[in-house]
């Protein structure tokens, strides 16, 4: 990411189309989810016991992920271990020029984002195709996911058409939602029909069955796993859950999270490869597991972080998302579960912005289906960045002359009594429009006058109401 | 009943910006039989610490707040955000500390926001108290989500004479003030308190209230650059009978 926070704001915010597109998808995703949670008995104890269910697996992880490398290898499929993006990615090109594969077929997956993998497939000259809708637009675009859930929620539909019709073989004529799905479907039906390998994410592993779950709306998962000679699942290491009961327990509170749906269009538990009697399917199955800072962020004080089940609730309702959009945030993950996520995979250094570009108003945390207490998460981001001293010295300075002062009650009176004095002198009606230090605020908005003598020094003088 | 000692915890906003709702507060904590006191020692209740990552200072301001305010029955606070600064943020900065951890538990369990405290601790509503208006009701965040403030100040409003309540779409959004946020994030800040501003003249209402000098002060800033002829106040002043005088930004 060569640009700065800043420059990515200012880039969105000047972007009508992104307003336009954003407030569509997230504001139907908002009012359906309220339907849908409204309509389920009891959704508050529900989420507590999905935030159990992450709690237990998280603190006892090992365990879980032996039992799943255990059952899923008795089903026929081979697991492997990575601990980085690198390792994983290395894992999946090896498996993929082994199966001698010169395309892949890719069903969206947030890990597959996060450990670069597209990347790592074109640098080894292997074709891919992605078969998610929104990751196909993503594709043609040659841009990056903006949403965990709608990756091209950035783009409005006439974006999209008018970028069918360059790309397409044989683009739709009616402008229609329905002649652009047309489109696509023949030209991905294409791809996922001659791919060799399919590759995919995983939304749970179950421990005592070794199956991976996959949802979609679309089937794109089914269609591009199944005909490829080989299923190579990627997968982080927490997506663990302990049985089938519990898969359903979590994909309940996801599709009704993301999009308001009682359950998405197609749920798939993918169980080892083709067996004997099997008229379909892969012949070989393989699942990396990979960690890529996740054992660190458990023991660094984020286990929490770990419950996510990458619903995108968050981002859907968070003020700020809705004015930036997710390519602004610079991550693989954007809204506040990137803001949480970012730093750690990539830094806090170079994105110390994020946990502070929020205004902790909850709204997310109030959302998450796992009660993840994510404005308590970025509180602590923020900790960190000023500990370290990575917080801008004008912010050092300016709250470190008012915690003196706020120390000292008395001089801390004669201090804002001057202040007050001087700012009275700076507009003649009761608002100011130009404040020195304060140009953040004055460039959008006025800003009330101060009182002439402050609540104390009035207080102290007799005035009781 | 007996008389509660009160301390009224007044908020470094509202004792620089706008005194008015102190003595607002004054006012209707009295009228609900309270003995109220203004400690002198107080000064920030360290939220902009806090909520900037400066956690040391934050304690530190925390400490100090504590043994300013502990010595009273109740401490009430006419501000959502500063009362859950002390309600639920002092317990955990505070837990490792052997002494200072209980002390800021026992404080959080006595300290109010004050349309909450008037409401549910005191059963107090305005008597007599009338002004001929529209309003509508902005849900400050820290209040909502942090002490469950929603039907409170709306109760206490509706003992008040003449005055109708109108509906303000997406009256639960965060308007972009967030503390530091809005002089940190400008540009984020003003395109949400722009979307806030638009709602807040749609509601068709005259004035605009709210629990919290802070997002008042933002919303009625992009109110009066916009030449919106809604005016602002702090919900306690008109229930406190005070809504007839300046509003926020007018000057008396
Ligand atoms: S943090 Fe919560 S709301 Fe956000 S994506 Fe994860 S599970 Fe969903």
């Amino acid at each position: 990411m060569t640009t700065t926070f800043d420059q990515r704001v200012a880039e969105a915010l000047a972007d009508k189309n992104l307003k336009l597109a954003v407030e569509r998808t997230a504001g139907t995703a908002e009012a359906k989810r309220t339907i849908a949670v409204d309509a389920f008995p009891d959704f508050e104890s529900a989420r507590t016991r999905a935030a159990a269910i992450k709690d237990h697996v998280v603190a006892n992880l090992g365990h879980y992920l032996q039992q799943f490398e255990a059952n899923a290898t008795a089903a026929g499929a081979h697991v492997h271990w990575a601990r980085t993006a690198q390792e994983a990615c290395d894992i999946v090109v090896g498996l993929c020029k082994a199966a001698n594969a010169k395309s892949v077929a890719r069903s969206k997956s947030m890990l597959g984002e996060e450990i670069g993998l597209p990347h790592a497939l074109a640098e080894a000259g292997i074709g891919r195709i992605e078969t998610d809708l929104a990751e196909h637009i993503i594709q043609l675009s040659g841009e990056r996911p903006s949403h965990i859930i709608w990756p091209a929620m950035h783009k409005t539909r006439e974006q999209v058409s008018a970028l069918f019709k360059t790309s397409h073989r044989n683009p739709h004529v009616e402008e229609t939602i329905a002649a652009m799905a047309e489109s696509a479907r023949r030209h991905l039906r294409e791809g996922m029909l001659a791919a060799d390998v399919g590759i995919s994410g995983a939304n749970f592993l179950v421990a005592d069955t070794g199956a991976v779950c996959t949802v979609t709306n679309e089937g794109n998962a089914e269609l591009s796993l199944v005909p490829p000679r080989m299923h190579i699942v990627t997968a982080g290491i927490e997506k663990i859950v302990p049985s089938t009961g519990h898969a359903v327990h979590m994909l309940r509170m996801l599709s009704r999270s993301a999009t308001g749906a009682p359950l998405s269009q197609y749920t798939t538990f993918y169980t080892g490869p083709k067996r004997a009697a099997d008229r379909d399917g892969p012949e070989e199955m393989h699942i990396v597991l990979v960690d890529n800072g996740r054992t660190t962020m458990r023991e660094e004080g984020l286990a929490e972080m770990l419950r996510c089940i990458r619903c995108g609730a968050c981002m859907n309702h968070c003020v700020v998302f809705r004015q930036i959009g997710g390519h602004a945030y610079g991550g693989t993950y954007p809204g506040p579960m990137g803001a949480v996520l970012t730093p750690a995979f990539d830094g806090l250094k170079q994105s110390r912005d994020l946990p502070n570009a929020c205004t902790l108003n909850g709204k997310c945390q109030e959302v998450c289906p796992v009660r993840i207490p994510l404005p308590t998460l970025l509180r602590g981001w923020r900790e960190k960045s000023w500990r370290e001293g990575l917080e801008p010295a004008s912010l050092r300075s300016g709250l470190g002359t008012w915690a003196w002062f706020a120390r000292r009650p008395r001089l801390y009176r004669a201090a804002t009594a001057a202040a007050l004095k001087s700012m009275r002198l700076m507009g003649r009606t009761g608002w100011l429009s130009k404040i020195p230090l304060a140009g953040g605020w004055t460039q959008y908005r006025d800003m009330p006058k101060p009182a002439a003598e402050s609540f104390m020094a009035q207080y102290k003088k007799g005035r009781r109401s | 009943m007996t008389t509660p000692r009160v301390a009224l915890f007044v908020t470094c906003l509202v004792d620089l910006i706008r005194p008015q709702i102190g003595f607002a507060a004054i006012t209707a904590l009295e009228a609900a039989g309270c003995e109220v006191i203004v400690p002198e020692a107080q000064t920030c209740c360290g939220q902009p610490a806090l909520n900037s990552g400066d956690r040391k200072t934050a304690e530190d301001l925390a400490r100090r707040a504590i043994a300013a305010l502990e010595g009273y029955d109740h401490v009430v606070i006419p501000s959502g955000s500063c009362a859950a600064t002390i309600r639920v943020h002092y317990p955990e900065i505070l837990e490792h500390d052997a002494t200072w951890g209980p002390r800021a538990t026992a404080l959080a369990a006595k300290t109010y926001e004050i349309m909450a405290y008037l409401d549910e601790v005191r059963g107090w509503k305005p008597e007599g108290v009338a002004l001929p208006a529209t309003a509508t009701y902005h849900d400050s965040c820290s209040g909502l989500r942090e002490l469950g403030i929603k039907r409170q100040p709306r109760r206490l409003l509706a003992a008040v004479d003449g005055l109708a309540l109108k509906p303000l779409d997406g009256a639960e959004t965060c308007c972009g003030f967030g503390g530091t946020f809005c002089v940190k994030y400008p540009a984020i800040s003003n395109a949400i308190v722009a979307e806030k501003a638009t709602a807040i003249d749609a509601s068709g209402a005259d004035l605009l209230l709210a629990g919290d000098l802070g997002c008042l002060m933002n919303m009625a800033g992009k109110l009066h650059r916009e030449g919106s002829p809604v005016r602002a106040f702090h919900a306690i002043e008109l229930i406190a009978g005070m809504g007839d005088g300046p509003a926020i930004g007018e000057e008396a």
